[in-house]
């Protein structure tokens, strides 16, 4: 195995044209105005690339993550020779396979087995190689039974499969992956993922550019983050990629907060009101068919919401299992002796996660008057990855509501483990007489 | 000048051989795909033209002209190439476009595409010979022999001239959509004013009084191939087939190099 770089990009920078609003009406009106090449000219530019300069080093696999629309896909596409960079230098040696788009070139009207020929050639392969790897690529592709029928009859899956056979049959010394992951069944894609491993093995390039950041972190060994066409990180993966996604956290909470700022205002500016009338009693138990919302009778107003985390500050994204506080101000300008303060949680679905109020859990009002300030903490949030909602309310031990804000309140769960359903109790696994891989 | 990328680009080209036959089997394959008759197509459609152009041509609208006779025979000399021609233009303009996705996603060579056409019209031309020549059988006109060892050489001269033009027009066509348009209208004229459906000897011809008729390089293909098959006379078309030789190749080095110059554009503006 030699050593170096195997792709090498310098100070690249990568400008698009747009080409739409062109001023002249015809070819003809160009010529004479002798403006052809001036008129050739883009009146709009898109800058995907920023002096982007990284090494991927032969025999490595090398990973590229950042969001959509980062210029990775554009860094990929430069790499493979498909496009040429505005400025800077691509180098790439030795051959180079692109899983970029899978079957383009594929004819419908033929068969599977002239296509592959087709495409293999398209590949840069000679027709002796094809022959020689043919079985290979129709098993691979677990295509035998239909390869003779012609492309148009394949379902998008047989296409892309077929498509991906081909691409990795090529052999190449460089290969490109561009989110070409999702092209088959569980099976297929743990095919894929051998295929890859066994290229690692021996000593081969790949640089794979997806979402799944799982998959980098297990198969990379340098990972670069681009950022609205600028690198923003590079090294090693899990250092990269835990970069990536508390910025990306960061970002999903300026959001939610923008979001959750709008819905409120939404309901904010019209006074509290009787609108919505609630069956007393019945609120507790129909609350899941009622809509996000503001209501109540005004007796007492809740102002001033508040979602915090362990620490006291205020945050809408959660680790699962992290501590949570909710806290809000209840101002009752005349003296109530009839008041329950109620949360409850709701998923993204607007399934009941959890509710109470201290009705429920046996605190007898006394009397509220002024500006009260109420907290609510929960020690653990153990809920499973998710978007959640939260309901405050203030209402009367009957459930006829003084102040109700339904649904109003938006925060993130994350959590490294993808479990399934609602509520993650703490559990540990033991087991006797097993054993296991070591964990990846 | 052996520096220029273009050069080292057309060094190339012969390495595309494979690649380019490879597409041309599968536009001929694909043609004819799901139709009854399938490649006998390729027969019946020349033959078709004949019958029209002849029936409108010996009976609707005579052509007096004595030279001319029989007519169909004359008349076909002259379309089957001119068909190979326009039809390789037309679909070579629209060819970087469908082959869209090849440009933009996958590594390839954007040249094959307008070449691959012009090579899969050839192949539909060389399968009009047999009718040509059955029909050549069928009235008796044996061309001369000596004639005969033109043909290769005027089909060549077109090769290259198509293929120069095909790239420009190609090369174009992404930019600017109109021209497959204007192309059609353009092959229209050119075709009336190629003398195809009459002969240049015919008296009165305008060829007599326009420099610009004369300066038409597909009349003098034209009057080649009509002097190899249909007149047995002197082979008086060597001059003219020499000179849009040299001219071909003039045509197909500034057909490739406006192709490479817009090559870079392609992927972001097909």
């Amino acid at each position: 195995m030699k050593t170096g770089a195997a792709i090498t990009l310098e100070h690249v920078s990568k400008v698009y044209r747009r080409y739409s609003g062109r001023h002249f009406a015809t070819l003809k009106s160009a010529i004479l105005q002798r403006s052809v090449l001036r008129e050739l000219r883009p009146n709009e530019v898109l800058q995907a690339l920023s002096d982007v300069s990284f090494t991927v080093p032969r025999g490595s696999t090398f990973g590229v993550v950042g969001r959509n629309g980062s210029g990775k896909s554009t860094a990929l596409k430069l790499v493979a020779g498909i496009t040429k960079p505005t400025s800077g230098t691509v180098k790439v040696d030795g051959r180079v396979s692109a899983l970029i788009e899978l079957g383009a070139g594929f004819h419908p009207e033929i068969s599977g087995r002239e296509n592959v020929f087709i495409n293999g050639i398209m590949l840069g392969l000679s027709r002796k190689q094809i022959e020689d790897r043919f079985d290979a690529i129709v098993d691979f592709a677990e295509m035998r039974e239909f390869i003779e029928a012609p492309v148009k009859t394949y379902s998008s899956g047989m296409y892309m499969r077929l498509g991906f056979a081909v691409a990795i049959h090529v052999d190449p010394d460089v290969l490109l992956v561009d989110e070409v992951l999702a092209v088959g069944d569980e099976g297929f894609t743990h095919k894929c993922l051998d295929k890859f491993a066994e290229f690692k093995r021996r000593g081969r390039t790949i640089l794979l550019v997806t979402h799944s950041l799982g998959l980098v972190e297990r198969f990379c060994d340098e990972a670069v983050w681009l950022d609205h066409g600028r690198k923003t990180g590079q090294g090693d993966p899990k250092r990269v990629i835990d970069e990536y996604r508390t910025d990306v956290e960061k970002e999903e909470a300026v959001f939610l907060a923008t979001s959750d700022a709008e819905a409120q205002q939404a309901v904010e500016k019209p006074a509290v009101s009787t609108d919505q009338p609630v069956d007393p009693g019945a609120a507790a138990s129909d609350m899941s068919q009622v809509a996000e919302g503001r209501w109540g009778s005004g007796g007492a107003e809740i102002h001033n919401v508040r979602l915090l985390d362990g620490h006291g500050q205020p945050s809408q994204m959660f680790h699962s299992g992290e501590a949570a506080i909710v806290q809000f101000d209840v101002k009752a300008d005349r003296a109530i002796d009839d008041f329950v303060f109620g949360v409850g949680i709701f998923s993204a679905e607007g399934v009941c996660v959890y509710g109470t109020n201290t009705f429920i859990e046996e605190y007898a009002a006394k009397r509220l008057e002024g500006t009260a300030a109420v907290e609510f903490r929960i020690a653990a949030l153990d809920l499973v990855e998710g978007t959640y909602k939260f309901d405050v309310a203030v209402h009367r031990r009957d459930g006829a509501p003084y102040d109700y804000h339904r649904l109003l309140y938006t925060f993130r769960v994350k959590s490294p483990i993808k479990d399934v359903g609602l509520y993650r109790p703490e559990h540990r696994w033991t087991f006797t007489g097993v054993e296991w891989e070591p964990k990846r | 000048m052996l520096g220029n990328p273009m050069w080292s680009n057309l060094q190339q080209l012969p390495r595309y051989r494979g690649l380019i036959q490879t597409l041309v089997a599968r536009e001929l394959k694909a043609r004819y795909r799901g139709s009854a008759l399938g490649f006998v197509w390729s027969f019946i459609n020349p033959l078709m033209l004949l019958i029209v152009y002849s029936v409108i041509f010996t009976t609707i609208l005579p052509n007096p002209s004595e030279e001319t006779k029989p007519y169909p025979l004359f008349f076909f000399c002259g379309l089957l190439p001119w068909t190979w021609f326009s039809a390789s233009l037309t679909e070579a303009a629209g060819s970087l476009i469908a082959g869209g996705n090849l440009i933009r996603k996958v590594l390839f060579p954007a040249e094959v595409l307008p070449i691959v056409t012009v090579f899969s019209n050839l192949v539909h031309f060389l399968l009009g010979l047999p009718i040509l020549i059955t029909f050549l059988l069928a009235y008796r006109h044996y061309p001369s022999p000596l004639h005969l060892l033109w043909f290769p050489v005027i089909v060549l001269v077109q090769l290259v001239f198509t293929i120069g033009l095909s790239l420009a027009f190609a090369a174009l066509t992404v930019h600017f959509r109109d021209i497959r348009d204007i192309l059609a209208n353009l092959l229209q004229l050119w075709f009336f004013a190629t003398p195809i459906i009459y002969s240049w000897r015919q008296p009165g011809f305008i060829y007599d009084h326009h420099r610009l008729m004369q300066m038409n390089p597909m009349m003098d293909l034209a009057v080649g191939y009509q002097e190899v098959f249909f007149f047995r006379e002197d082979f008086g078309a060597w001059k003219g087939i020499l000179a849009v030789a040299a001219l071909s190749v003039v045509v197909f080095l500034a057909g490739y190099w406006l192709f490479d110059r817009l090559r870079d554009s392609f992927g972001e503006a097909v």
